[in-house]
């Protein structure tokens, strides 16, 4: 088994989370990660990627070849458009549909709706709304976790236990929202 | 044993810590910076049994690792590529005095300038230094190489360098430790003229550096981080350094390359492994992170047979990082490619944080420069070097750590008036202290803003040496105390903070104006600390 995945989002939107959750899943299950992060300048608002290769054989280049990853997840619905290079023809592309309006231009919100639409692939979803009804407005990168899941070839309940050990020190409400942010984000995408 | 997750810079950490690592001397910078937040995080680092606070330059760190390894413990200094620059002097003049403690050299390089002002590559700090050098390429070398080199550093007695990219840097993957080894003992140098470069001295020790190239040479070809892999198509041979190797083993499955492949990941270069690949396979073809550092040497000035390719020959490009794709494209295999990019995505570059205080200070100072024209204000190295960019375009220059003082002051003896000078509080301690000192010998007219986050922002908010003491340090250079500003860079002081910078820039003198108002991200973090705290 092989899934190479593009995390992308805005300097502090949370990508990294979602790699460390499911980095920590798969290597519990034994297999090799390799994980290329962005730290520095573009922390600061910009826009962040993070290359995300999991395999059950060892993996050579940090870096996604352009045409071979086969997911991209982002919580940034323009940022996810900026990483179709590297999506292979029939990867997926999961996405939160709500913009992060830091630059003044920022394209028409219809009109990249319409983009995403053109996808073969696509999950788009208001993780945001989800994340806000659920009671934890920070946590729309756990929705959109959710939504990848069905993809990530891992069993649920062992990324279920990765969420449970990278929160277990905020305490077991912190818990709790996260992981109905996450299985919210599932059954929207399972419906779609 | 289990393996851990390390980023590149996490495992040379690790490393150094379970090689009996005494002190890490270092001055944040991307892609550096990691290494020695994971000392001062780690259990000896917080309890004090290894040295982790950080430096006030990359020079500084330099020689007090150099005193270290004197005293005969294993010292590590870590710092960015430009950084080396900085601290090239006693770097230079440690392969002269060699080293008694293990004494290990980090620099992270910053191909594709992510972070920096250039992409130098320190390979050739290392050559021209005439020391060993190291090129991991991935986590579990990075230890391994880091575990060695001290081993390495103390057998030679002389001082090594680990080269890092920012890929491997910034990447995670798992890492197998290696047994602790305790600290080593205090054990001054024995030879009492070792460490004297007088000019009669450093003969003798330049000459026995110039022995030990060929013990170097050899334990870079009985490397395990060197490999000749032979392969069966003679056609072309591939050497490929550091990371590199990586992305061209992405290009064939389970790593099983047709042509003959020499990896290197230690220097000096082995010439022996290089000879038998251009004599097996008369053509080669040369993949490395940064520089064309071993396609120079390979090829030489002349490359009359042109058989030796990569980027010199443009079958790789001369500048940025490499990836998977360019190398196979350099293969001659087909290049893949998913879909383009929509044309409406637009650029989204780094900016200022909303509510940072370097916005307030360059209104501030925009404003009072209106009626004085553009191109007269020099700025530094640090999160305001982003005020170069719309909506402030408050800035013209941006060179290297402590520059915009000076600069300031060259472009005010050409006859420039008003000059003003924008440095970070961090930056200043860092290389703008001689700078000003500069400025008050002569007198020279230029106003500096010395803006005062109390932080290392850009880095993630490392502790600076300047907290607290700025006002004390321009005093005690001799800026007049009359001419020594605090101001509050808040919305509801600018007129105050503009009437103030006003009158400065007509003084006919050194004058400091120091912004003062906490970082918002280190303001915020603190915040979220304390609110856990009261749970």
């Amino acid at each position: 088994m092989k899934i190479d995945i593009i995390l992308a989002g805005v300097g502090g939107q949370g990508i990294l989370s979602i790699a460390t959750i499911v980095g920590a899943a798969a290597i519990k299950r034994g297999m090799y990660m390799k994980q290329a992060e962005v730290h520095g300048m573009s922390q600061r608002g910009g826009d962040v990627q993070s290359h995300f290769r999991l395999s059950d054989q060892p993996i050579a280049s940090d870096l996604i070849p352009l045409g071979k990853a086969d997911m991209i997840i982002s919580v940034e619905p323009m940022e996810s458009l900026r990483y179709l290079p590297w999506l292979k023809k029939d990867g997926w592309l999961i996405t939160n549909d709500q913009p992060f309006v830091n630059i003044p231009n920022y394209p028409d919100f219809d009109a990249l709706k319409a983009e995403l639409a053109k996808v073969q692939n696509c999950v788009a979803i208001n993780a945001d709304q989800i994340a806000k009804d659920l009671g934890s407005a920070r946590s729309s990168n756990m929705v959109i976790l959710g939504a990848a899941s069905p993809y990530l070839q891992l069993p649920y309940e062992e990324i279920e236990n990765a969420v449970r050990e990278n929160f277990a020190r905020k305490g077991e409400d912190i818990v709790n929202v996260n992981l109905a942010c996450m299985k919210a984000g599932r059954e929207l995408a399972e419906k779609k | 044993m289990s393996k851990a997750l390390f980023l590149g810079d996490e495992a040379v950490a690790q490393a150094a810590l379970d090689a009996g690592l005494s002190g890490v001397y270092a001055y944040p910078g991307t892609p550096s910076t990691e290494i020695t937040e994971f000392i001062q995080n780690s259990k000896q680092g917080k309890a004090g049994e290894v040295h982790s606070i950080w430096a006030g330059n990359e020079k500084t760190a330099m020689e007090s690792a150099i005193g270290m390894s004197y005293a005969g413990k294993r010292a590590m200094v870590c710092m960015k590529h430009v950084g080396l620059n900085v601290a090239a002097d006693p770097f230079m003049n440690s392969s002269i005095t060699g080293a008694n403690g293990g004494l290990v050299v980090v620099v992270a390089d910053d191909p594709s300038m992510h972070s920096s002002q250039d992409e130098q590559d320190s390979r050739y700090y290392a050559k021209f230094a005439l020391i060993p050098c190291f090129e991991p390429s991935n986590q579990q070398e990075a230890y391994d190489i880091t575990y060695y080199a001290f081993e390495m550093s103390e057998k030679f007695r002389t001082p090594v360098l680990i080269r890092l990219t920012t890929r491997l840097s910034h990447s995670r993957s798992g890492v197998e430790r290696k047994a602790e080894r305790p600290q080593n003992p205090l054990n001054i140098e024995k030879d009492p003229k070792q460490f004297i470069l007088l000019p009669a001295n450093a003969r003798k020790h330049y000459r026995k550096l110039l022995d030990k190239q060929p013990e170097f040479e050899n334990d870079s070809l009985n490397s395990p981080f060197n490999k000749y892999i032979d392969g069966a198509d003679k056609s072309m041979g591939i050497i490929a350094s550091g990371i590199a190797y990586n992305y061209l083993m992405e290009n064939f499955e389970g790593g099983k390359c047709p042509y003959p492949v020499l990896k290197i990941s230690q220097y000096p270069l082995p010439t022996k492994l290089i000879a038998k690949m251009i004599d097996e396979c008369g053509k080669v073809l040369i993949a490395e992170e940064g520089y064309p550092f071993i396609e120079e040497q390979v090829r030489g000035v002349l490359n009359r047979t042109g058989n030796i390719m990569g980027r010199l020959s443009g079958e790789l490009p001369r500048d940025g990082e490499l990836n998977p794709n360019l190398v196979a494209k350099a293969l001659g295999l087909p290049d893949t490619y998913g879909a383009p990019v929509p044309e409406l995505v637009v650029p989204r570059p780094p900016a200022l944080c909303v509510g940072c205080p370097h916005i307030d200070s360059y209104t501030a100072l925009n404003k009072a420069m209106e009626k004085h024209g553009k191109g007269k204000v020099f700025s530094d190295i640090g999160c305001y070097t982003l005020g170069a960019l719309p909506p402030y375009n408050a800035i013209y220059t941006t060179v290297d750590m402590g520059a915009s003082i000076t600069m300031a002051k060259g472009a005010a003896d050409a006859g420039l008036s008003p000059c003003v000078a924008v440095i970070g509080d961090s930056t200043f301690t860092h290389s703008g202290m001689t700078s000003l000192l500069d400025a008050i010998y002569e007198n020279t007219p230029i106003t500096v803003l010395i803006l005062d986050n109390s932080t290392t922002g850009m880095t993630g908010g490392q502790d600076s040496h300047a907290l607290g003491v700025l006002g004390e340090i321009c005093k005690g250079l001799g800026v007049k105390e009359d001419h020594i500003h605090r101001i509050n860079p808040l919305k509801g002081h600018l007129e105050e903070n503009v009437a103030i910078i006003e009158k400065e820039l007509e003084y006919q003198g050194v004058s400091v104006i120091i912004p003062t108002r906490e970082c918002i991200q280190t303001l915020s973090r603190r915040m979220k600390k304390q609110q856990a705290a009261k749970k």
